[in-house]
């Protein structure tokens, strides 16, 4: 079952749709609910390898639904230190819990400052607006 | 450039339902509802509806038509009577396909051709350049809507009787007076119902009434790919012949149709490429336009909701196609191997 919509306000946003959960010197990073609507259900999941470096704003991996292919765009930077196996082996589950089961990496920060650039809440909200 | 998408008469009853439209052939269409996945289930198991009043609609009658039509498309029109229906393409002098199409045999000098949407303009002006003394080409899309309904209990939810499929008969839902057309696009059993375009909205309403799950083009083009058949404009097209498209079975080789000539000669010479079904062996969904290697090219690729792999539809050096031989197809530049399988990719297990 498809979540309905929401944006929690702690986690911070990138323009491309995706979000990070800032914990300590890592980040869980995901995608959040307009972009899995927006797509449908997800039916794979290529993410990159632990060890693997993420750059900001650049492509990390990759999720498709039937009928679309969508580009993960890092909204930090860092180190690939675990990937979600759960959303691999299920990729719908980032439908049903986008948030929450469905986060897709988690990374080492590099750079903790570019949290910066990142956007809130109410900022993710008026790109969706938009969209 | 604005480009205004044309709406079927069903356009409010999609918006009603929650779907999402996207522009299809110059037309704004549903893609789905609740999903794609649920609505090919839906159909695999039990029943769906699709909208596709965008398609063409073709009229051929006179005294001349059936030598017109045994001129202009590949299959033998003359196996038809008044109640059949068949498969077939209007081909170009290169043997290409300008579109394939479905003929029904309305009385013993009147005939129907339903036309891919995109095609309809082409399909009529070919027609009607070749139009002979005694046979009248018209363009009827306007006047009818289209719905297909299908799946296992399709006939049985519309309350109508089963009949063979590729027949035809005058038929009523609910007070709506339709043509039953036993054809289909999913590898199911079912009908495509022809309504006066004004009937469309409460034909639509009493199929939905009767437990008929609504489907969009997404699960259209699922459900079709799993059994192999091809969309025009996709996997076949006036750059490839017939018989490399795999179509050979509705080309009637002893008529004298346009490219006939053409088409045997592929035929004794054997083709240089082929249309393969395959299905990938590694996690990867195939797409469109991407690579196989060894000179060959996906068509159609998606996820299969019913095998849970990705598959696909794609042309590979002949000797290349036999069922079993490995592929690797480049998914965004990493190589991904997949097997050529026999057609159609799904088969119901009975």
């Amino acid at each position: 079952v498809a979540a309905s919509e929401s944006y929690p306000e702690e986690l911070l946003y990138n323009a491309e749709h995706d979000w990070a959960r800032i914990e300590g010197g890592e980040a869980v990073l995901g995608i959040t609910w307009y972009a899995a609507d927006s797509l449908g259900e997800l039916v794979h999941f290529e993410p990159p390898a632990p060890g693997d470096s993420v750059q900001k704003g650049r492509s990390y991996g990759e999720v498709e639904s039937v009928k679309a292919v969508s580009e993960l765009i890092a909204p930090l930077s860092g180190e690939v230190v675990q990937v979600n196996e759960k959303v691999r082996g299920a990729p719908e589950t980032v439908n049903e819990d986008p948030y929450g089961d469905g986060w897709l990496v988690r990374i080492k920060l590099t750079d903790p400052a570019e949290r910066d650039s990142l956007l809130d809440v109410e900022a993710y909200r008026a790109v969706v607006a938009e969209s | 450039v604005a480009t205004t998408l044309r709406r079927t008469p069903l356009y409010e009853k999609h918006v009603e339902a929650g779907a999402k439209l996207v522009p299809f052939a110059g037309w704004e269409m549903p893609v789905q509802y609740q999903g794609v996945i649920a609505e090919h289930k839906a159909v695999r198991t039990d029943a769906g509806v699709f909208d596709v009043a965008h398609m063409g609609e073709l009229e051929v009658e006179g005294p001349t038509a059936g030598r017109l039509l045994q001129h202009v498309l590949s299959n033998d029109v003359t196996k038809l009577r008044p109640g059949d229906a068949q498969y077939t393409l209007l081909t170009n002098e290169q043997g290409g396909i300008v579109d394939d199409l479905i003929v029904y045999r309305l009385e013993d000098c009147r005939y129907l051709l339903v036309v891919n949407a995109a095609n309809r303009d082409t399909d009529y002006e070919a027609i009607k350049e070749r139009e002979l003394r005694g046979s009248d080409v018209r363009d009827v899309s306007d006047e009818y809507a289209l719905l297909a309904v299908q799946g296992p209990k399709a006939i049985d939810r519309l309350g109508l009787p089963h009949a063979k499929a590729f027949t035809w008969a005058m038929g009523e839902v609910d007070g709506v007076e339709v043509m039953v057309n036993y054809t289909g696009y999913t590898g199911e059993e079912g009908v495509e119902l022809a309504c006066m375009a004004d009937d469309a909205p409460e034909l639509w309403d009493a199929i939905l009434a009767r437990g008929v799950t609504p489907c969009g083009l997404g699960a259209r083009d699922t459900l079709r790919l799993e059994v192999c058949y091809p969309l025009h404009g996709n996997d076949i097209g006036p750059r490839w012949d017939a018989i490399s498209s795999g179509l050979g079975w509705v080309c009637a080789l002893d008529t004298d149709f346009v490219g006939a000539d053409v088409l045997r000669d592929v035929k004794s010479r054997g083709p240089e490429r082929k249309l393969v079904a395959f299905r990938m062996t590694e996690q990867a969904i195939p797409r469109q336009g991407m690579a196989i290697e060894g000179g060959g090219e996906v068509t159609s690729g998606s996820l299969s909701p019913m095998l849970e792999v990705g598959i696909g539809l794609g042309y590979v050096p002949a000797g290349a196609g036999a069922p079993g031989t490995e592929l690797t197809v480049d998914v965004r530049g990493r190589p991904r191997r997949g097997e050529v399988v026999p057609k159609p990719i799904y088969k119901r297990e009975e």
